[in-house]
């Protein structure tokens, strides 16, 4: 009997971040549903209730600047391979967190989000606290038409991530080769791109098979093999491992109270091939990115 | 007998061709557009407006000695128009890219260039299989009524069809050049059994003369 009550104890204590979870504002916007909620020092934005995996976003609101999931963490690979970027862009923009933390390390940076979604852009202000100013702007746009422009612009970004593909659906179109072609376009001479990518079977192997297409080789950016994978490209010349891990030195005090281990990225980054050679590419023409999941 | 079960076939397989292109052309304007509700709002307008000038032009048309052939050359050159959306319509979607920022004037005016065409003449069509059908003034709302139903059916299958499995099978360019190769081949089908038909009842007549 004790036993029983100290198992369901457990369990209650297990489970009552989930359990406690309380939605501090939800709207349906042109795009998507979008909720926020809170649950103890967790607060998240969300695309939909039922899945956890369309968790966007989330904070600790008693340390905000802290990084809760990996691919966020993950994407500081770009920072190994490029120190100080000048200009960054950002496309998809969640909570805002990640343009927040540069414009803290950056100060002087031009940092540029790309969100479609109002919704989301007020959101990300209203309770994850994005901040936009001199520096930092968000474009409502559509990611591919943003790049198209910029591209005609002959605009430059020394650090490019994509981050716009959440867990329910993903604009095909904004996963194409010709999209990777344009989004390299922009490219600085030495500048990187880091893109979240999908941990499944197939998408993984069709995204990993249009990046190379596109980019050629890159590194594989990953914790675990199941988890999440970034994929980190340098336009420059790929530094040496020395090179890396003096960078990793230098960046460690600063990113700690980000709550990245930078020495655990660099250990995660690898130049490999881990998906079939035949993987069928995906193009404007063959697109079924939502068909593969 | 059998040339209504050929002009039912036709009128199903444009309904196919035409929600097939229209699902088609969202997956086609996206790079240039993005896939917001507003491009499909240029879609679908283009498309309903086309049709509905097509259903006015068809109806019109059909009351000058209606043939088979005339039938099979609606096919013929809706499937030729059709052909510039796979081959052209880089080109066509730069050039309005570079011109019209707004995506909402961007996607409209590139819809009325791509799809316009194709179709008014692919509209046509409907008015035009009705007049074929109808011998009978009591039966014209049954025969109205079941032509709806096939040239539907063949829409609501076109739209599964090329949404759930065609793209993930096939290329969009190699999907659009099938239905025009298949309104195509229709046309020219319907060209060769108008001189089956006459000829037979040219003969016909002959025999109970």
């Amino acid at each position: 009997m004790i036993k029983n009550i100290l198992a369901f104890t457990i369990l209650l204590l297990i489970a009552s971040p989930t359990l406690f979870a309380e939605v501090i504002h939800q709207e349906r916007s042109l795009y998507r549903n979008i909720f926020v909620e809170d649950s103890g020092d967790l607060r998240c934005l969300k695309f939909s209730v039922k899945r956890e995996t369309s968790n966007q976003s989330c904070i600790y609101k008693s340390d905000p600047n802290k990084m809760v999931f990996t691919y966020t963490k993950l994407a500081f690979s770009g920072l190994l391979l490029k120190p100080n970027p000048k200009r960054i862009l950002i496309v998809g923009l969640g909570g805002g967190t990640l343009s927040n933390t540069f414009h803290q390390l950056f100060p002087e940076a031009i940092i540029d989000n790309v969100e479609i979604d109002p919704a989301v852009v007020k959101v990300a202000k209203q309770y994850f606290d994005f901040k936009e100013n001199q520096q930092v702007t968000n474009y409502e746009k559509d990611g591919r038409i943003f790049i198209k422009r910029a591209v005609l612009k002959k605009q430059q970004y020394d650090w490019i991530i994509l981050d716009a593909y959440n867990g329910d659906y993903i604009p095909e179109h904004l996963m194409t080769k010709e999209f990777l072609a344009e989004t390299k376009k922009l490219l600085s001479p030495t500048g990187v791109m880091t893109a979240n990518t999908f941990s499944l079977s197939q998408l993984y192997n069709a995204e990993s098979a249009t990046y190379q297409a596109v980019f050629g080789e890159f590194y594989n950016v990953r914790f675990n093999e199941h988890g999440n994978r970034i994929i980190a490209y340098t336009n420059g010349t790929k530094p040496t491992q020395a090179e890396l891990e003096s960078r990793a030195d230098q960046l460690a005090p600063v990113l700690i109270k980000y709550g990245v281990d930078i020495y655990r990225v660099l250990r995660s980054m690898k130049i490999e091939q881990d998906w079939p050679k035949n993987t069928r590419i995906l193009t404007d023409q063959y697109s079924p990115a939502n068909l593969l999941k | 007998m059998w040339q209504n079960l050929f002009i039912y076939l036709l009128a199903f397989s444009s309904g196919f061709a035409i929600m097939g292109i229209e699902l088609l052309g969202g997956r086609i304007l996206a790079p240039y557009f993005g896939s917001s509700i507003h491009i499909w709002g240029s879609i679908i307008a283009v498309f309903l407006l086309s049709l509905s000038l097509g259903y006015l032009i068809g109806g019109k048309f059909s009351t000058h000695l209606p043939t088979l052939k005339k039938y099979g050359l609606l096919f013929f050159f809706s499937g030729l128009t059709v052909t510039p959306i796979a081959l052209f319509a880089t080109p066509i979607l730069e050039l309005i890219f570079v011109n019209i920022e707004d995506t909402r004037y961007g996607s409209l005016v590139a819809s009325v260039a791509l799809f316009f065409i194709p179709t008014v003449i692919l509209g046509m069509i409907s008015p035009y299989s009705i007049r074929l059908l109808i011998t009978d003034k009591e039966k014209s709302g049954q025969v109205a009524g079941v032509l709806y139903f096939v040239s539907t059916i063949g829409s609501a299958l076109g739209t599964l069809m090329t949404s759930f499995y065609l793209v993930l099978w096939f290329e969009v360019n190699t999907i659009i050049l099938f239905y025009c190769f298949l309104l195509m081949a229709l046309g020219i089908t319907s060209i060769i059994l108008n001189h089956v038909f006459t000829a037979s009842s040219k003969h016909q007549v002959r025999a109970s003369a």
